[in-house]
Formats: structure tokens, C-alpha cells, sequence
């Protein structure tokens, strides 16, 4: 296994030149992504190492979805960009009926093995529409796998069992950690779709993250570290399927769980995830799970954002909140 | 960018080589279709005149939910199918039933979804046809990306890509002509103009001259058809099949039909169109036209009702027949691996089925 030092952006780059390089049929293509190698140079390169398996589109974001669509009915495995989380809304209908329905509307018989790569939520001063977090409206949509990484190593392993996966896969990456940089494990990859991964070890709490939420809650317990307080960090990296069984046993080992997450609260994974361990781990609970996230409210200018996102002090003052004195 | 783009043009009035009458018309710019390719057509329209009269009865017994018939429209369901080869792709509406048929798929099997048992009910890979749209021209970007990825492998294969007049107004149709004709996608845009969607005539869906204006906007080549006659229709989606197969790119046909019953059963056309209007469209059935133009001995005709009956009392069987559900097909196909949280659900259903056994 070979070792590198990656940004998140170089190592999803690794990831699409190393599955294109093992299967013909993988192909690449979204609006920029040819000789510009993308706004954010995820696509560097391609077209000028695999020529047409990597092009430009007309800017129809819906058009990128359907032709996909139908390139993964006959045979390939299309890798598409959406340039920013807001910009994918057109593809939504192609998105919900079909992409996510074929395999079920033809009984198995066809299915769409294809990745919709879609740059995401905020914390990088971009104005409207290019810092939303929506994660729910995919997850909430049977048939789709959807998944964040949160470190570049788990970036470029995500990103090569996504396009090997047999299921349609929305790849939500955190557009603030498109530049941070850490050892990645190329070659090979083991699964990791589905499955949660401790961050770090805790006896008192655990924070529950995914994407660009796992830095924060990183950061919370090195803080509460230094406190006197031993915080569990879990990252999600899978959306859908969720891993109920790391995230319970993560929670039933310290007994206390805050939710972090930048999207709006309200109908949002961070309420599925409270529901869900609620359902499971009642007894466990010494408190009512909380969460930090962000407001109820369409995303702010870049002067403001630092109000809406969750910060380290904001997830602190929710641990502080666990009812410690009562236990 | 070249400034003559008058070729791309339909002409002024749409190609027609049977008249109403059943006489033929000439036209120095296309032939008629070979005789034997107008017998296979007739067979198929009388066929297909069968089919949507049986499903449309089967809706009144019960046996459909639903049936929105291609009745009056039969010429370009029966053309559509006869000028594709076996390795073509069909992307048909929910209105083509008679196309999908036409392709090889069982009339069972193709009327699954309205009977209520599971939505495609066919295996899109064994005639390559695709499933029913329902979502308007949402298919059509679909069939851009098969016929793009069987050129990008170098196969021969050509995409018919259907739709109505009402799926023009909607974006995925402009993005997959825009695309198929950025990508040189060989596939082949017929749009049965049958004058309404649901109630709205075509006044209210487009301004244009006609649909078939639509192409020069994309750079398509585009032509307009008498959708009631089946050999122009079998002329024009031939060359433009040819031409989508030479590498000359996608191609768009504008066939001018009418929907002589109403867009479903559940729906009352008495209350936007007149009597009038639909005798009109009678006097130009395109099978009537057909039939007189070839003029077939009676034994010949005889046969072709026969087998179209013994196609009718194949439905009827079939749709006869009811299939007891299945509940783990629910969670069976939603991913290639259920997730743990389906396996929960598909469990739950079980035990709630098996104690519904155990109380009867």
C-alpha cells in the first residue's frame, strides 16, 4: 500500500484517475471539468490522459444527470459533477425518478451504477447558492447511497468504492476541506460505505459528525480535553446506509450525544440521528441528545456565516448542556 | 458557425405519400416503403388497433387502473418500432404501449405497470426498450446517454426517443437535443404532435411555426410527417435512422396525428374539444388509409385480424390472471444489497404477514 500526502481535492483526483485507469467504462464529465480541470481541479488532468472518457457538457445540469442515466443503462460507469450544492437543483427530477428508482421500477434488471460528485455546504465565504447543505433532501430519497468524507484518505477511498459501487451514489464533498492536508492510503481500498469510524476515543460524551461538521467536533474535544472532559468523536462518512450500529454502541459508551451538522435542523439528518439512537438506546441516555446546527434559515451572506455554522463554543456549551449535575 | 442553416428546416407542410383517400401522393423527395414492409405495417396497425381497443375494455373491467391509448396514433406507434434494428434502443411514453409491443415485448408484460402489479414489467435489456416515461421528456436525456455510450464504444446503435407535444415544453426536453446534438448521439426525436396535453391544445404549449422548428435552435435537422400515414412515416424515420446510424447526428420528426380518444379513461374530452373536431380526424385514420392503398385479398386480411385477435385474447388471459404479491419484492430491489434498515422493514412486513395467516 502505497502512502501519500494529499489535499482532499488532489486525493479525489487520485481516486478518479485510478478507477479510470482500471475500468474503461468509468467516465467523467460535468460542466468545467475537461481542460480547466474543474472550479475546484478535482478533474485536473483527466482529459488529457483519458481524451473523451472526460469532457465538457453543455451547462444543464439535468441534461448531466439524464445522460448519465442512460451512458450507466448501457453499460458505463459515469462520474458527474454538479459545480456547487445549489447548482444541482435542476438535476433533482432526474435525481428522485430515476436515478434512484430504476433498479426498483425494473426489478433489478437495470441498474445505474453511477456517482453525482456535488461540491458542498458552506464556511468558505461563498456567496448565495453555493454553500448549501443538502444532504436531506438525497438522503430522504430511497435508492440513492449518500455519503461525506471528511479527510482526504477517506475522500479517496470513498470516491473508488462509490464509482465500483452497483448503486447510484451521491458524493457530497466539503467544499472547506478541499485544501486540508493528510496521509492517504492509495491502491486498494477496503469498504467503508455504510460504516462510521471512531475519530477519536471518549469516555464522557460522543460527538456525532459527518463531512464538514467532523473538524469542528475534532476541535470541541480537544478543547473539552484540555477541560478535564473526555469526548467520543464519530464520523458518520455514510449517510445512507447508516451504520445504526457503530453510532448506538458509540453512544451507549458514554451515555451523552450532541449531533453536529451545518445543515438546518429542522426534518434534517441530525434529526434522524437523534431519533434513531433515541429509539435504541433510551436506556442508555443519562441525557436528551442535543444538537448544533445550523439555524432554520436560508444560508447567510459570507459576512454572517460565522453566526450560522456550528463553532467549537457553540457544540461546548451543548456538552456543558448534557445534565451532568443530575447523574 | 455557418449562416445558412436552412436545412435544417421542416418543410412547409408535413410529407405524406398515402392521402386520406388511400391514394398515393407523390412526392419527389421520398419513395414509397417496399410492399413488403407496408404488409408487415398494415398487420402491425391492425394489431395495434386491437391492442389499444382490448386495453381500454380491460380498463372498463376492472382488470387496468388506468389505459392512456395511442387509438388514432397507431401509424406512428407501429412506425416507430419497424424502422429500428434488433441492437436499437426505444425510450417510449406512457402512451406507447403499442410502440413497446411493436419492439417484442410481451403485451402482458408491457401493461404491467397499469395493472398495477409492478411498475416496468419488462427486462429493458432482452428488446432494448426502456421503461415507461411517466415524468415528461425526462426519458429523453436517457436515451441521449445510451446512444452517446454506444458511439463512444463504436457499436452501431441508433436511440428512437418519443414524446408528445406537451413533453416540448419541458426543460429535459431542450437539454437532450441540445446534448445529443453537442455529442453527435445518434438518436432519432419523434414527437407525436396529437394536438393536445391532456386538455391544453397545442396553441397554449408553443408559438412556433411548428414542433418541428424546434431543431434549428439546436442545430438538428428536422423534418414534419403526416403522423396518420404510415408508409411517409416509414420513409422519413427511415432516413432519419439512416442518417442518425452514418454519424450524421441526431435528427428530429415532428409526426402530426391525433388522440381520437381521450388522454385516459378518467379523463372527459367532451369538456375541450368538439365533435366536429374528432369526426374530422376519423375521415384520416391511418389504418382505413393503408388498407385501402393496398387493397388485400380478403384471405390476406382475414389472417391479419386473426392473429390480431389471438395477440387480444393473449392480454385478456393475462391480465385475466391475478399474481399474488410478493412483499419481499418491496426491499428486494431498492439497492443491489438490501441495507440492514430494509432488512428490519422486510422483516417487520413478515411477521405482520405471517400473523394474518395464523389468525384466518
Amino acid at each position: 500500500m502505497m502512502h501519500e500526502k494529499l489535499t482532499m481535492a488532489q486525493a479525489l483526483n487520485r481516486a478518479l484517475r485510478d478507477s479510470m485507469t482500471e475500468d474503461e467504462s468509468v467516465v467523467v464529465f460535468g460542466e468545467d471539468v475537461g481542460p480547466l480541470g474543474g472550479v475546484f481541479r478535482v478533474t485536473d488532468g483527466l482529459s488529457a490522459q483519458f481524451g473523451e472518457r472526460c469532457f465538457d457538457t453543455p451547462l444543464a445540469e439535468s441534461g448531466i444527470v439524464g445522460v448519465a442515466v442512460g451512458m450507466a443503462m448501457n453499460g458505463m460507469r459515469p462520474v458527474v459533477e454538479m459545480q456547487f450544492d445549489a447548482f444541482a437543483y435542476p438535476a433533482f427530477e432526474q435525481i428522485v425518478s430515476h436515478v434512484a428508482k430504476m433498479r426498483n421500477r425494473t426489478r433489478g434488471k437495470v441498474a445505474l451504477p453511477m456517482t453525482i460528485r456535488i461540491p458542498y455546504a458552506g464556511g468558505i465565504g461563498g456567496v448565495e447558492h453555493h454553500c448549501d447543505s443538502s444532504e436531506a433532501y438525497y438522503a430522504h430519497t430511497p435508492g440513492l447511497h449518500v455519503v461525506a468524507p471528511s479527510t482526504p484518505g477517506d475522500a479517496y477511498a470513498l470516491l473508488r468504492e462509490s464509482i465500483a459501487s452497483p448503486d447510484p451514489v451521491v458524493f457530497l464533498e466539503p467544499k472547506k476541506l478541499y485544501w486540508a492536508k493528510d496521509e492517504v492510503a492509495l491502491g486498494a481500498v477496503s469498504p467503508s460505505i455504510g460504516k462510521a469510524v471512531i475519530r477519536r476515543p471518549g469516555t464522557d460524551a460522543t460527538l456525532i459528525a459527518y463531512g464538514p461538521s467532523v473538524p469542528v467536533a475534532l476541535e470541541a474535544a480537544e478543547v473539552a480535553d484540555r477541560e478535564g472532559r473526555s469526548l467520543q468523536v464519530v464520523d458518520l462518512r455514510s449517510i445512507v446506509p447508516f451504520d445504526d450500529e457503530t453510532v448506538c454502541a458509540a453512544v451507549r459508551s458514554t451515555g451523552r450525544a450532541v449531533v453536529v451538522a451545518e445543515a438546518s435542523g429542522f426534518a434534517s439528518v441530525s434529526s434522524e440521528i437523534v431519533a434513531r439512537v433515541t429509539e435504541r438506546c433510551f436506556h442508555s441516555l443519562a441525557a436528551p441528545i442535543r444538537r448544533v446546527t445550523g439555524f432554520d434559515i436560508p444560508y447567510p451572506p459570507p459576512k454572517l456565516e460565522h453566526l450560522h455554522l456550528p463553532g467549537v463554543d457553540r457544540v461546548l456549551d451543548a456538552v456543558d448542556d448534557l445534565q451532568w449535575e443530575d447523574s | 458557425m455557418t449562416g445558412d442553416a436552412h436545412h435544417l428546416l421542416p418543410t412547409a407542410t408535413p410529407v405524406s405519400l398515402i392521402g386520406p383517400d388511400g391514394h398515393p401522393v407523390a412526392d419527389p423527395a421520398h419513395s414509397l416503403p417496399a410492399p413488403g414492409d407496408l404488409r408487415r405495417a398494415l398487420a402491425a396497425l391492425i394489431t395495434a388497433r386491437r391492442l389499444n381497443d382490448q386495453a381500454y375494455a380491460l380498463v372498463r373491467q376492472g382488470r387496468l387502473a388506468v389505459y392512456p391509448s395511442s387509438h388514432g396514433q397507431e401509424a406512428c406507434q407501429v412506425a416507430s418500432a419497424q424502422v429500428l434494428a434488433d441492437g436499437d434502443w426505444l425510450f417510449p411514453t406512457y402512451r406507447d404501449t403499442v410502440a413497446v409491443v411493436g419492439r417484442g415485448v410481451d403485451p402482458v408484460e408491457a401493461l404491467t405497470l397499469l395493472k398495477g402489479d409492478w411498475h416496468c414489467g419488462w427486462d429493458p435489456y432482452e428488446h432494448r426498450v426502456a421503461p415507461h416515461a411517466t415524468p415528461l421528456a425526462t426519458q429523453l436525456p436517457h436515451a441521449v446517454g445510451v446512444a452517446h455510450a454506444a458511439r463512444m464504444r463504436g457499436e452501431p446503435t441508433v436511440v428512437m426517443a418519443l414524446c408528445g407535444d406537451g413533453g416540448t415544453s419541458e426543460g429535459d426536453f431542450h437539454e437532450a437535443l441540445n446534448f445529443a446534438a453537442v455529442l453527435r448521439a445518434p438518436v432519432v426525436f419523434l414527437i407525436q404532435n396529437n394536438e393536445y396535453a391532456i386538455s391544453v391544445p397545442l396553441a397554449r404549449q408553443t408559438a412556433a411555426p411548428s414542433l418541428a422548428y424546434k431543431g434549428i435552435g439546436y442545430g438538428i435537422p428536422s423534418e414534419r410527417v403526416d403522423g396518420n400515414d404510415v408508409a411517409a412515416l416509414l420513409s422519413v424515420l427511415g432516413s432519419a435512422v439512416a442518417r442518425a446510424r452514418a454519424g450524421e447526428g441526431p435528427q428530429l420528426v415532428e409526426a402530426h396525428t391525433y388522440r381520437m380518444q381521450a388522454h385516459t379513461n378518467a379523463d372527459d374530452a367532451t369538456r375541450y374539444r368538439t365533435a366536429d373536431e374528432v369526426e374530422a380526424w376519423v375521415m384520416r385514420d391511418p389504418l382505413t388509409r393503408l388498407s385501402t392503398f393496398l387493397d388485400l385479398p380478403a384471405d390476406d386480411m382475414t389472417a391479419m385480424n386473426d392473429e390480431a385477435e389471438r395477440v387480444a385474447a393473449h392480454l385478456r388471459d393475462g391480465l385475466n390472471r391475478d399474481v399474488e404479491p410478493d412483499a419481499a419484492q418491496l426491499f428486494a430491489h431498492v439497492y443491489a444489497a438490501p441495507t440492514a434498515q430494509l432488512r428490519e422493514q422486510e422483516a417487520l412486513i413478515a411477521d405482520e404477514l405471517l400473523r394474518d395467516g395464523a389468525a384466518r
